[in-house]
């Protein structure tokens, strides 16, 4: 059986005693900044993805994967113990989980969602093992034109995540897709946009954009104003699910990890979705809709077991194709572009102990979360206590040095600071920097396979419409675009994003 | 007949993406263009600076359909201590050493929080730096001259 001997592959290559310890690391702090507020972990890995450079490629990527589904795990301790989602994909899971709390039932709710989460986790890692290795062989058939239009796709569906208005969502992305070119033309070595500043001739740095746009402009809105958090759960017992909660909890835990699982995979899909689509299917075809935002137990299973297998799929089109379904695949394609892999479909045949170590790491990062976290609820929620003015100060610092870390380029801390400035002016706007991150990210190669698919048509636009591939994604987008430009849909979804 | 009122967020946001896509499309109209079939170092980012001022146009418009909300409050204390702090590291890392100079930025950006007292700022960037100290100096080994010429070393 291939899928067993490359799954041994992995769990070897996982199991070495040092990635275990970096796959701890990275549960543990990933849980952290779930747990502290205003720090998430698109902001956490941006800041240390330079201190990473040091590892080896294997160990510094399971650390980075590890604070992602960690964040997840933090995130929803603090949606059901305080109200307050550490993550967004955990915001559905305060309605619900809160209140299961403030009946005395916080030790449950809070083990309901880590058993949930640890069940999503170990099904979509099999998932991603069993969906790999064929979505690879399809990618290698692949040429600019496909490229192109998966591309598309993605920077679509990021469009359809965002709250608010469509064209604001739409102009990020083009705005990201502008900054994404300053630099040097690839093709012809001709600069542009620099502005005649030596040091963007290489382009924006990739982390001092991030850490501005998410780090120092989530601080500055934090502070505007300061309020203390209260945490009524002073203590949690009773962490073991009764009879009647296993009864209750076990379907909805299947059905969340379906959801998840399948939204997860595609372009632009992942966690938040996964959990806001499990929760109005939960609500819809429970015999006792009335329970629902009153404590229900189906309310926290399906959320929290979608979330955490969404999070977990998205994996794959970053693993196999090297697209970003979200702003943390695309730090982590920027780790491995620094630590000199190329991402793409060759990963999984050029490198097969790291891409099967990353996905055996995930089952073991569930696994060390599950045992790691109940019974250390306590200490989390000591955590929780801690005021916010005693954070900001540890999280601007470690901003500096992460930045500074990547080139050793004072240019880079500045930048740090304007990119702060721009992302907080475009959240007073409305507009939400995941978008623009993307279309960073994807900006050169967009245009690279662009100009590429061009010259081999001949300069034929219509190469995009005649490859059947191609074509089906073009399709895709063209109905993604349609539905959240739809007006009944985007009032649904405005209901939806209500509760963030 | 309603009149016509314009949303502030959304004419400033308008008036932002056109802005960014003139000044795009005129550094882009500067380089060389190409044709459809072998597009030159300018083609595709005119086309993007020509969607982004479409996209601002729309914007303002849609700003006059809807009810406006007001922008709530804005950060200018945090924005005056926040952004410079990293501004300050920079200037200073290289003369200073990484030492003084991220205990100086860290003090500076402690005080963006009203609530943040000296002595308490003290102790807790005093703690940070220590900790940043050993963690990245001493255990990451990154290559921080912890102490710089400007100090006389």
């Amino acid at each position: 059986m291939e899928l067993l001997d490359n799954l041994t592959l992995g769990f070897v290559t996982a199991g070495h005693p040092w990635n275990l310890l970096f796959c701890l690391i990275g549960v543990i702090l990933g849980t952290l900044i779930g747990v502290l507020p205003g720090i998430g972990a698109t902001a956490t890995i941006a800041m240390l993805l330079p201190l990473t450079f040091q590892l080896e490629p294997v160990s510094s990527l399971i650390m980075l994967a590890g604070i992602y589904y960690g964040a997840q795990y933090g995130g929803s301790t603090t949606a059901i113990l305080i109200n307050m989602p550490g993550e967004s994909s955990s915001a559905v899971t305060a309605i619900d989980g809160y209140q299961m709390a403030r009946k005395g039932r916080a030790g449950a709710a809070l083990a309901i969602a880590a058993i949930g989460s640890f069940f999503a986790g170990t099904v979509s890692t099999v998932l991603v093992a069993v969906f790999a290795p064929p979505l690879t062989a399809v990618a290698l058939q692949f040429g600019s034109a496909e490229y192109f239009s998966l591309m598309i796709v993605g920077l679509v569906s990021s469009i359809a995540l965002a709250h608010g208005s469509v064209v604001k969502a739409l102009g990020m992305v083009v705005l990201g897709l502008l900054l994404g070119l300053v630099g040097t033309d690839i093709y012809t070595g001709t600069p542009r946009f620099n502005l005649g500043i030596l040091e963007l001739s290489d382009g924006l740095n990739f982390v001092a954009l991030a850490v501005g746009v998410f780090g120092i402009a989530e601080i500055l809105r934090n502070l505007e104003n300061e309020h203390d958090r209260d945490v009524m759960i002073k203590k949690v017992s009773n962490l073991w699910p009764t009879r009647e909660d296993w009864k209750a909890m076990a379907a909805p835990i299947l059905r969340g990890t379906a959801i998840g699982s399948a939204l997860g995979i595609l372009p632009g899909g992942g966690a938040i979705l996964a959990s806001f689509a499990s929760y109005t299917v939960e609500k819809r075809i429970s015999k006792t809709p009335k329970e629902f935002g009153k404590g229900a137990i189906a309310g926290v299973a399906g959320p929290e077991s979608a979330n955490n297998a969404g999070a977990q799929t998205s994996f794959i089109p970053m693993l196999t194709l090297g697209i970003p379904a979200n702003p943390v695949m695309a730090l982590m394609i920027g780790a491995m572009i620094i630590q000199g892999i190329v991402p793409g479909p060759n990963v999984a045949t050029e490198q097969p102990a790291l891409f099967w170590g990353i996905i055996a790491s995930m089952w073991i990062g569930n696994l060390m979360l599950i045992l790691l976290n109940l019974p250390m609820i306590g200490l989390w929620v000591k955590l929780l206590t801690i005021p916010y003015y005693m954070l900001f100060p540890a999280i601007i610092v470690f901003c500096s040095i992460g930045v500074y870390s990547v080139n050793s380029n004072v240019f880079d801390l500045y930048a740090v600071a304007f990119f702060g400035l721009l992302g907080y002016g475009l959240s007073k706007l409305r507009c939400e920097p995941a978008p623009l991150l993307l279309g960073f990210v994807l900006g050169p190669l967009l245009e690279e396979h662009l100009r590429r698919a061009m010259i081999m048509s001949r300069g034929d636009p219509t190469t995009f419409l005649t490859r059947p591939i191609s074509l089906t994604l073009l399709i895709l987008a063209a109905a993604v675009l349609v539905i959240v430009l739809l007006p009944s849909i985007r009032k649904k979804r405005d209901e939806v994003f209500v509760e963030d | 007949m309603k009149s016509l009122t314009f949303s502030m967020r959304d004419l400033i946001c308008g008036l932002f993406f056109i802005a960014v896509g003139l000044f795009f499309a005129i550094q882009a109209y500067g380089l060389d263009i190409g044709t459809a079939f072998k597009m030159g170092p300018g083609y595709f980012p005119l086309v993007l600076a020509g969607l982004l001022v479409i996209f601002g146009i729309i914007v303002i418009i849609q700003g006059t359909q809807v009810e406006h909300e007001p922008m709530g409050p804005i950060a200018w204390r945090g924005m005056l201590f926040i952004l410079p702090a990293p501004i300050l590291f920079g200037l200073t890392v290289r003369g200073l050493g990484f030492v003084p100079s991220l205990f100086l930025a860290g003090m500076l950006a402690a005080f963006a929080s009203s609530k943040m007292r000296p002595g308490t700022a003290l102790l807790l960037v005093g703690g940070l730096t220590l900790f940043s100290v050993i963690v990245f100096s001493y255990a990451l080994g990154l290559p921080f001259r912890r102490f710089g010429p400007w100090l006389g070393q």
